[in-house]
């Protein structure tokens, strides 16, 4: 496995012509959990939007496995993109269909299996998220948590060889938050798929990566490479050590305003 | 009621506060105090707050005026005598209240704004284009027998666009045959010529309104339905995700409403040729003393074959366009619910002016084509 599954290099992305990160290059090993990371505003979202083929970068090439994804045609994208799973922030399931029907679309759209051979799939996906008893339910009867599994289960439609996931565990108790970090844990160990996940919250970060990048959006680029651990331990990044381990940070004056939020007399 | 006073002796002032604060009382300003602290030299303000009564914001409002009017005064605010927990609350506040973040100025430029306007048509012109291009060939895939259009999808769309329209195209078409006849009696009577009242409504009706009306009541209906429903897919994250699992958003969305729309509304047309036409009947029953066999036998000579066959044509062009506007207006829409309302908006009057543009066209060139 000596190439990356994924290699991003001197990215840039932005929206209008306002550039949020720029520079920025890492690489994702196979099989490896990567976690994207970095404070509200950083501009991770929109990262992974280019990632993931919704947003074309202002500069820079991204390779999937050696493939320049940016610079191939539409049809050679579409096909590259087939290899990869989704799962949005809010679950973005097809709200007109059931949670088996969200599921099988993507079976019935791009493979030649019958009916009887993907509604077997479809129990098999939904039963590897816990939610085989959900088959027939619609997505508003779903609570977020099951939301975010159906949503997982229709990433995992196409057994892609990789995973982006948004913000998994936002919304979620932290009950949910941790079984939904093992069922990742767990899907890894199963299935081989490479991960990248976009996030903020601690303790899954903690949980799952075990590599990764932290954007910051004053800089406008990553500034600290590495799994949520190393960067804990050894980074020398006053924010990096800040946001990992969830401190206040000693920020000069010349902030702008809406940067400073005041709580109990202290500034962060 | 609040009150405050403003002792100071020998650069100390102090601000005694008396009276309940609340946000039910009047409100109490410290405009003057930062020139009278200033005046007078006040090195430190401090507070006296014995004959304080209730208290709420009001007064921590009250209080962060002073604190800034000692800072601009240059004297020391000293708030050791207030109450622990309006300390507290002040303590939260920053030393100048933040500057609003400002909505971007549009200064008017005319020429600028002529050159943002023709690109931004150019662009939707190109856009509308494109997804004609997307349902073309999503069209041709389903023709080929290659669609990757749900059937579930086309049926339910095919219901809705088709038997729940037929009440309101009743209703429509049958009072325009009635206006058309009622009106257009009143003038023929003038030259004597009342019988033609039944070519009139038939060439009218069958020829242009019904047409046009039907298409329009159902722009207004199901144009504005689908505009909503895909940009409310748009905000859910819906869309993105048909994307980016790579399943063409124009066989999914646009094939469904258009072929429904085009299978629908011819026959919503004809149905609502007949009922102008029994509209007109009506009035002409009622008003002229006609006799049934005598409008109908009327109508018959007076509307060739062709013109339903020309209605026909129309109406196929109708349904794609308000198919294809009204899931182009719901794809570019923003994510908010007020988005999802302006889309079915935008839709529908677009969707509208469209289809009396296009009823123009096909005028123009049926007279060239002398039909």
């Amino acid at each position: 496995m000596s190439e990356p599954i994924l290699s991003l290099h001197e990215i840039a992305v932005g929206y209008q012509g306002r550039v949020i990160q720029r520079q920025v290059s890492f690489e994702v090993r196979r099989g490896s959990i990567f976690a994207v990371m970095g404070g509200s505003g950083s501009g991770k979202s929109t990262l992974l939007r280019s990632m993931i083929g919704l947003l074309e970068p202002e500069s820079g090439s991204m390779r999937f496995s050696g493939e320049d994804y940016w610079s191939a045609d539409a049809r050679k994208r579409d096909e590259i993109g087939r290899r990869f799973g989704v799962l949005f922030q809010s679950g973005a399931l097809w709200s007109a269909l059931t949670v088996g029907e969200n599921v099988a679309l993507p079976m019935q759209m791009f493979t030649r299996m019958d009916d009887r051979t993907i509604e077997r799939l479809v129990q098999l996906k939904l039963a590897l998220v816990g939610l085989e008893t959900a088959v027939e339910l619609l997505p508003a009867q779903l609570s977020g948590g099951m939301a975010k599994r159906a949503g997982l289960a229709r990433a995992l439609a196409l057994d892609p060889d990789m995973l982006f996931l948004d913000e998994p565990s936002s919304g979620l108790d932290p009950v949910t938050a941790r079984r939904l970090d093992d069922l990742i844990l767990d899907l890894r160990e199963a299935t081989e798929v490479t991960i990248v996940l976009v996030s903020h919250d601690l303790p899954s970060l903690f949980a799952v990566a075990d590599d990764g990048v932290f954007l910051d959006v004053q800089a406008a680029t990553a500034i600290a490479h590495g799994s949520p651990s190393q960067l804990r331990d050894q980074s020398t990044n006053p924010k990096v050590q800040a946001f990992m381990r969830r401190e206040e940070l000693e920020l000069p004056n010349s902030l702008p305003e809406e940067q400073r939020w005041k709580t109990r007399g202290r500034q962060f | 009621m609040p009150e405050w006073e403003l002792r100071h002796r020998e650069g100390v002032a102090e601000v005694v506060l008396s009276g309940d604060w609340l946000t039910r009382s009047e409100e109490a300003h410290a405009p003057e105090l930062a020139r009278t602290c200033r005046k007078a030299a006040v090195a430190r303000i401090s507070f006296d707050v014995s004959r304080l009564g209730r208290w709420d914001t009001t007064l921590v409002a009250f209080l962060w005026d002073v604190r800034r009017a000692a800072a601009a005064a240059g004297a020391v605010f000293d708030p050791s005598a207030l109450p622990h927990s309006a300390r507290k609350l002040l303590d939260l506040l920053p030393a100048e209240p933040g500057r609003k973040a400002t909505q971007p100025q549009h200064h008017l430029r005319p020429i600028a704004w002529i050159g943002r306007e023709a690109i931004r048509s150019l662009s939707a012109l190109g856009g509308s284009v494109a997804v004609l291009g997307d349902t073309a060939t999503g069209s041709l895939r389903l023709v080929l027998g290659r669609a990757r259009m749900r059937g579930a999808d086309l049926f339910s769309d095919l219901n809705d666009a088709g038997p729940r329209a037929l009440l309101i195209v009743a209703t429509v078409n049958f009072l325009v045959g009635a206006i058309l006849a009622f009106v257009g009696a009143a003038e023929l009577r003038r030259f004597g010529a009342e019988s033609y009242v039944a070519s009139l409504v038939g060439v009218a009706a069958v020829r242009e309104l019904a047409a046009v009306v039907t298409a329009i009541v159902m722009a207004g209906r199901t144009g504005g339905a689908y505009a909503a429903r895909i940009a409310s897919m748009v905000g859910n994250d819906e869309i993105a995700a048909l994307r980016v699992v790579g399943i063409p958003v124009g066989d999914f969305l646009l094939v469904p409403a258009i072929v429904s729309l085009s299978l629908t509304l011819p026959v919503l047309y004809l149905f609502g040729s007949f009922v102008a036409i029994g509209g007109g009947l009506a009035v002409a029953m009622l008003s002229l003393g006609s006799t049934a066999t005598e409008y109908l036998r009327q109508t018959i000579d007076a509307v060739p074959l062709s013109d339903f066959l020309f209605g026909i044509c129309k109406t196929i062009a109708f349904a794609a366009l308000i198919g294809a506007t009204s899931c182009r207006t719901g794809l570019q829409a923003a994510r908010s619910a007020v988005a999802v309302g302006q889309a079915a908006t935008t839709a529908v009057v677009l969707n509208i002016v469209g289809i009396i543009a296009l009823d123009a066209v096909f005028a123009i060139v049926a007279d060239a084509l002398g039909f």
